[in-house]
């Protein structure tokens, strides 16, 4: 997935010269994720650039560099370290376009690694991503495959419109099936990891069907992707697997057509739970399909605790929550 | 400066017992005031270093006071901008037409025409000099009291009303509270109510014209109070790492509503000095005197446009109103501070700057007020067709969903249907 994040960057850099590229240590070291290795070389300082260590000032001089016109690219090192920065973001990037009325527009795309799995305690595993969802005027992307990476990169970085990027980091080298005891395979033996050559952009706002079923839908993005799909897999569950790769706007359409069909629905991400944006999708499949449904919604997440560190793999929504909660809806 | 606490005289005691300080401005309401302590230096003393000098040059000047007019009314000194007079007669006039506007949409405020206004009263130099000073399509990021930026630069004063009033005529389509305007065509950046935002946007924006070999340059103004964000350091951080074509302008108009400066930090230094400890040319100028602002911003604006960094700029002034119309400021502060402050009346120091001179008089001064007064009339008369705060001649209420994002997702679509259906219910012979 790194590769593909660092192809998506390199590909908008070489057709934009708006698109530029900032964040602490991204430049001349080219990531500490690897992710802008070689483009401050390619694309030189003024496109490519370390910053200060101040969150507030890497979004905020994006703003401005977004009102002269540039279509700034900034990264903050881990999702745990937005918050500096969240001012600039919901007061700010979020509401230029309405409070100005279209005059000035904030067409940035802030790029950071999120999610546990990696044993980085508190600060290094949070998934924020329901503070962003619950802004009006940003769009929340998440991808959880190279391909979806890449696609989903570009269109981001081509929207006019503010878009947080989150990259689950697990999942930067390898899909991730919850089996934390076992081998990780690296990307290559996966089908998704197979990424188009050259410029090709996913439309934001759109799910991707993972695998067809008819016995029940999950709802899953990021890391949990891959896990929900282990478990369904092993337990021979014929589920209907989304990867929403969008969670604003919101790919409903998707989300009911599914749910319409299978009656029953689990809502699976690793963020702490209560109002975490699994409980706005819960509501808003109980709201719509109803009288579709057979069994209550249920949420498979992340505990209401700061991320730990050396109980990772309990706090962990793995195999055996998930599990639980596929039985629980289909024996209902 | 108020003064500052001294040590305990315990030391060498064990364990003397702590102390905190927390700052008290000299007057209260009823107090007697007397601003004698205040360090005002003598007009044309202060020296001039060249524009692209070494910012460790103008050290004295974050401390000393950039003045040009003097107690004679005369330009003095090597920071006389050495304007003519037609210049100064424009800086006059449109010093006047912000005050006459501010006088006026402060009364329609208490004749419920509209919810909110803020005045710049005594201020009105830190934006219209500035202004003036600056390329018009140079970029500001203004706070709220820059209201003289839009009316040097021509925007109409209409349009000004339409958005004060939030009604049909409204630019910004009612969405935002009075005062917080926005013109990109006047170079003028959207007006934000989180404080000091604005400012690493600006230097994000001058970093963006540096990038791209453009020659406009980026300005940005914000109260003394709103120093005290950690948006101002990182705006600060980042105009000197990158050597950004930004001017920071420090509004120190001694009080942030009812705080005084300093519980901004100004009790042990000047707002100017701050620009030392980040490397950055730093002048404090006299905010009431018209000529030193304008030579002060001319001074940084060339210095950032020659690449050699940005500047940050303290303007000394005091505010001579309530902080808007919803605060009473005799419930914290001496009524007598107005006409005491040492630094007089920015209008009326360049107004007698130009008698001084024998170019101008206290006729033309009448009816030039006069003038000022009839045209934010007529503008006021021809915004009211438009409507006032409240009276249905608001937006379409479709308006409030639009611009959220570029373009209308699903939600905001079941939503502004909900609106609509709500609207005829609530207001069915609208």
């Amino acid at each position: 997935m790194i590769e593909a994040i660092n192809d998506a960057l390199d590909i908008m850099l070489s057709h934009d010269p708006s698109v530029i590229i900032m964040g602490e240590d991204v430049g001349y070291f080219g990531g500490v994720f690897r992710c802008t290795a070689g483009l401050q070389e390619k694309y030189g300082k003024t496109r490519v650039f370390d910053t200060p260590i101040n969150e507030c000032g890497i979004i905020g001089a994006a703003v401005g560099m977004g009102a002269y016109g540039l279509r700034p690219v900034p990264e903050i090192q881990f999702a745990d370290y937005i918050y500096p920065g969240l001012d600039q973001l919901i007061s700010e990037a979020a509401r230029l376009r309405y409070r100005s009325a279209g005059e000035f527009i904030a067409p940035m795309t802030v790029r950071s690694p999120f999610g546990g799995g990696i044993f980085g305690g508190q600060t290094h595993s949070q998934s924020p991503e329901a503070l962003f969802t619950h802004v009006a005027g940003l769009k929340t992307v998440i991808p959880s495959t190279p391909h979806d990476a890449k696609g989903l990169l570009i269109a981001s970085i081509e929207d006019d419109d503010p878009v947080i990027f989150f990259e689950p980091k697990r999942i930067y080298n390898g899909p991730f099936n919850g089996y934390y005891d076992k081998p990780v395979e690296p990307w290559k033996k996966h089908p998704d990891s197979k990424v188009p050559e050259g410029y090709y952009s996913i439309p934001l706002g759109k799910a991707r069907t993972v695998r067809e079923g008819d016995a029940i839908t999950i709802l899953a993005y990021g890391t949990m992707v891959h896990v929900v799909d282990a478990v369904a897999r092993e337990k021979g569950v014929d589920a209907e697997i989304l990867d929403l790769r969008t969670l604003v706007p919101l790919d409903i359409e998707a989300i009911e057509a599914s749910v319409e069909k299978t009656g029953r629905c689990l809502i699976v991400h690793e963020a702490t739970r209560t109002s975490g944006f699994g409980a706005e999708l819960s509501a808003l499949v109980t709201e719509r399909c109803f009288y579709h449904l057979e069994a209550p919604v249920e949420r498979v997440t992340g505990f209401d605790t700061p991320y730990p560190h050396s109980l990772e793999w309990a706090y962990f929504p793995g195999p055996v929550r998930i599990g639980e909660a596929i039985d629980k809806i289909l024996e209902a | 400066m108020a003064d500052r606490p001294n040590g305990t005289g315990n030391a060498g005691h064990n364990r003397p017992s702590l102390r905190l300080h927390v700052p008290e401005p000299k007057f209260r309401p009823g107090d007697e005031v007397d601003f004698s302590h205040l360090a005002i230096s003598e007009a044309g003393a202060q020296p001039r270093p060249d524009e692209t000098c070494d910012p460790a040059e103008t050290k004295p000047l974050v401390t000393d006071l950039v003045r040009v007019l003097g107690d004679d009314n005369k330009a003095h000194g090597p920071w006389d901008p050495r304007l003519d007079a037609d210049t100064m007669r424009t800086m006059l006039e449109k010093m006047a037409l912000t005050r006459a506007f501010d006088e006026r949409m402060y009364r329609g405020q208490r004749q419920g025409k509209t919810s909110f206004y803020m005045k710049c009263t005594g201020e009105e130099a830190t934006s219209v000099a500035a202004a003036m000073a600056m390329a018009s399509d140079d970029m500001v990021f203004p706070s709220y009291r820059q209201q003289g930026i839009l009316i040097t630069r021509g925007y109409p004063l209409v349009e000004m009303i339409n958005q004060i009033y939030s009604n049909r005529g409204d630019k910004l389509k009612g969405r935002q509270l009075p005062i917080m305007y926005s013109s990109r065509a006047h170079s003028f950046f959207t007006i934000s109510g989180n404080l000091a935002t604005q400012t690493p946007q600006a230097v994000g924006w001058a970093m963006a014209s540096a990038m791209r070999g453009d020659s406009r340059i980026a300005a940005t103004w914000l109260g003394e109070g709103s120093t005290a964000e950690g948006d101002f350091h990182a705006a600060c951080l980042f105009a000197t790492v990158y050597n950004a074509p930004v001017i920071l302008n420090v509004v120190n108009n001694q009080w942030a509503i009812s705080s005084f400066s300093g519980f901004a930090g100004g009790e042990r230094a000047t707002f100017a000095s701050r620009a030392v400890g980040y490397g950055m040319a730093g002048l404090r100028v006299d905010g009431n005197d018209p000529l030193a602002v304008y030579a002060a911003t001319a001074w940084a604006a060339e210095r950032a446009r020659a690449n050699a960094g940005p500047t940050l700029i303290e303007h000394f002034t005091y505010r001579a109103e309530g902080h808007s119309t919803s605060d009473d400021p005799s419930a914290y502060r001496s009524a007598q501070e107005r006409n005491e402050w040492p630094l007089g009346d920015p209008i009326m120091r360049l107004k007698d700057h130009l008698i001084a001179i024998g170019e101008w008089d206290e006729e033309r001064q009448s009816a030039l007020d006069l003038e000022c007064a009839e045209k934010v009339k007529a503008a006021t008369k021809d915004a009211e067709k438009n409507g006032i705060l409240g009276h249905g001649l608001h937006h379409p209420f479709h308006t409030m969903f639009e611009d959220v994002f570029e373009e209308l997702p699903w939600h905001l679509e079941e939503q502004a249907d909900q609106a609509i259906r709500e609207r005829k219910i609530k207001w069915p012979h609208a």
